[in-house]
């Protein structure tokens, strides 16, 4: 997207708030620049430091899912056994919600980071998994053979074949899951914790009942998910050029 | 250069394709392999390049029987084969940056090879293939000419002494085919390269092949061959003889049988 667009785009969301809220005309939706002025003010102490453990977490769990989901991924994409072997039981569990979990989480692995990087990173994990999986299986068989007559062995078509073609379907699935893990986030944060966007937007400011910062803590978490969109756009034009020059 | 020994191919769903099957190619020969989709012209290729074994007899390419892709053999396949991710020009140093990645083991690469000087030898060939324009490029942005002329850089620049190549011209319009034909007959020239084709199409056939082998209807048993020996030359297109070929392998096709005369 240009420049120019996320402007007029951010535009339009400032003018529909700003009408809603005069529609509406409470205390529970402020106005933008009430809003704003209560995120200014709190960024730099409380509210930053919120943002900053929510982001470690989220980017932890990402990282977490990535370096396990796409080994395992590929292996299921291209040794036929396996897949065979493990399908019926990723075709069970895949459409499971994690999230029904989360006490069951909290019990084992406590409250602290451990048990939110954990949730969030087995509901990414599947998406990767089997995103990367159905790449790797999805290689024309022809690729596959003309690599091999140049004298790529198992290593080989790993390192230049199997690798390179994971990478933008992992990129996609994150595109797709950012979106979910930020959500997973906020309801890990929001009980059983003293830490994150959630805890600050639950326990911090709804409940004592300061909307402007509540809103202010919406807007950080929004601009957490605007960030990782960011980044994997960013790495998508990095990594895969060859998918713009079509 | 190539010895097909009594050779027996069936496919795991049962279907044998090759039953006691024999032939030779020498050194140097150009030869096409022609027969219809599905008769089994690509699995004897795919037999030659390592990527399948033979249920029973024997494949020898210069003296060797194969366990696996052997490093001097050049395989071009009907698609290209090209990776999407990668630029021509790492496309056309892909089999010298995989010979890197093992180093010269002469298992996937030949023993004893010097890679120091790699990336000159992807720019020769780019340069001599005519497409040093479009190194930059990827495969999806190149015309279907261009995408062949970097498959069969990246097989050269590998140095083989035999070449493969699956309906090489299938889909490529009828200049760029008679243009790409006139390569591959002067690189085979100039490098001296035992050369097998497959093809469907008569006319590639005897285009190109100095000899053509026929396959009928598998199971195939006894090779039936025709001599071209003016293939490549000037003039060969539009000659009589050609067209006399053309009619002989059209009637071979059309009635190639196994039972003995």
């Amino acid at each position: 997207m240009s420049r120019r667009d996320l402007g007029l785009g951010l535009l339009t969301t400032l003018v529909l708030w700003q009408l809603l809220a005069w529609v509406i005309g409470r205390t529970v939706f402020p106005p933008p620049a009430k809003v704003l002025a209560a995120f200014v003010q709190d960024i730099p102490g409380d509210l930053g430091r919120h943002f900053l453990i929510s982001a470690w977490r989220v980017s932890a769990a990402i990282i977490l899912s990535v370096l396990t989901a796409v080994p395992l991924g590929l292996g299921l994409g291209q040794i036929a056994t396996l897949n065979r072997l493990f399908s019926p039981l990723i075709y069970i569990v895949y459409p499971i919600p994690k999230i029904v979990l989360l006490p069951v989480i909290l019990v084992l692995l406590g409250s602290g980071d451990t048990s939110k990087i954990f949730i969030i990173a087995i509901i990414l994990f599947f998406q990767v998994l089997v995103v990367v999986r159905d790449a790797a299986a999805d290689l024309r068989p022809e690729l596959i053979l003309s690599v091999r007559s140049i004298g790529a062995g198992r290593r080989a078509l790993y390192r230049f074949v199997y690798l390179p073609a994971a990478i933008p379907a992992v990129l996609t699935a994150l595109r797709v899951s950012v979106g979910t893990a930020i959500a997973v986030l906020f309801i890990a944060e929001s009980f059983a914790t003293t830490s994150g966007l959630g805890y600050y937007i639950i326990t911090e400011t709804w409940g004592v009942l300061k909307y402007a910062e509540m809103y202010s803590g919406v807007l950080a978490m929004s601009l957490l998910g605007l960030s990782l969109y960011f980044v994997v756009d960013v790495l998508d034009r990095r990594l895969c050029p060859w998918r713009e020059a079509r | 250069m190539i010895a097909v020994a009594d050779l027996t191919f069936t496919y795991p769903n049962s279907v044998t394709i090759f039953e006691g099957f024999s032939w030779h190619v020498a050194r140097g020969e150009v030869w096409a392999v022609i027969g219809e989709s599905g008769c089994g012209k690509s699995t004897l290729l795919m037999l030659i390049a390592g990527l399948h074994q033979p249920t029973a007899g024997s494949v020898l390419v210069a003296g060797e029987r194969l366990e696996r892709p052997r490093p001097s053999t050049g395989l071009i396949l009907q698609d290209y084969g090209l990776l999407p991710w990668a630029t021509v020009w790492d496309n056309v140093a892909l089999g010298l940056k995989i010979r890197r990645f093992y180093g010269p083991d002469g298992k996937h690469a030949p023993a004893g090879e010097d890679l120091a000087t790699w990336a000159e030898r992807v720019d020769h060939w780019l340069a001599r293939l005519n497409i040093a324009h479009v190194a930059r490029r990827y495969p999806n942005q190149i015309s279907g000419g261009q995408r062949q002329r970097t498959a069969i850089a990246r097989t050269l620049v590998l140095r083989p002494d035999l070449l493969l190549m699956d309906e090489p011209f299938g889909a490529l319009d009828a200049v760029t085919r008679e243009d790409l034909q006139a390569l591959t007959m002067e690189l085979h020239t100039e490098q001296g390269l035992t050369t097998v084709i497959v093809t469907h199409n008569i006319e590639d056939a005897a285009t190109m092949g100095q000899r053509i082998l026929v396959l009928g209807q598998f199971p195939h048993r006894r090779a039936v061959t025709v001599d071209n020996p003016a293939a490549g030359q000037p003039g060969h297109r539009t000659s009589a003889e050609f067209l006399a070929i053309c009619n002989h392998l059209r009637s071979l096709l059309g009635g190639v049988s196994d039972e003995p005369a």
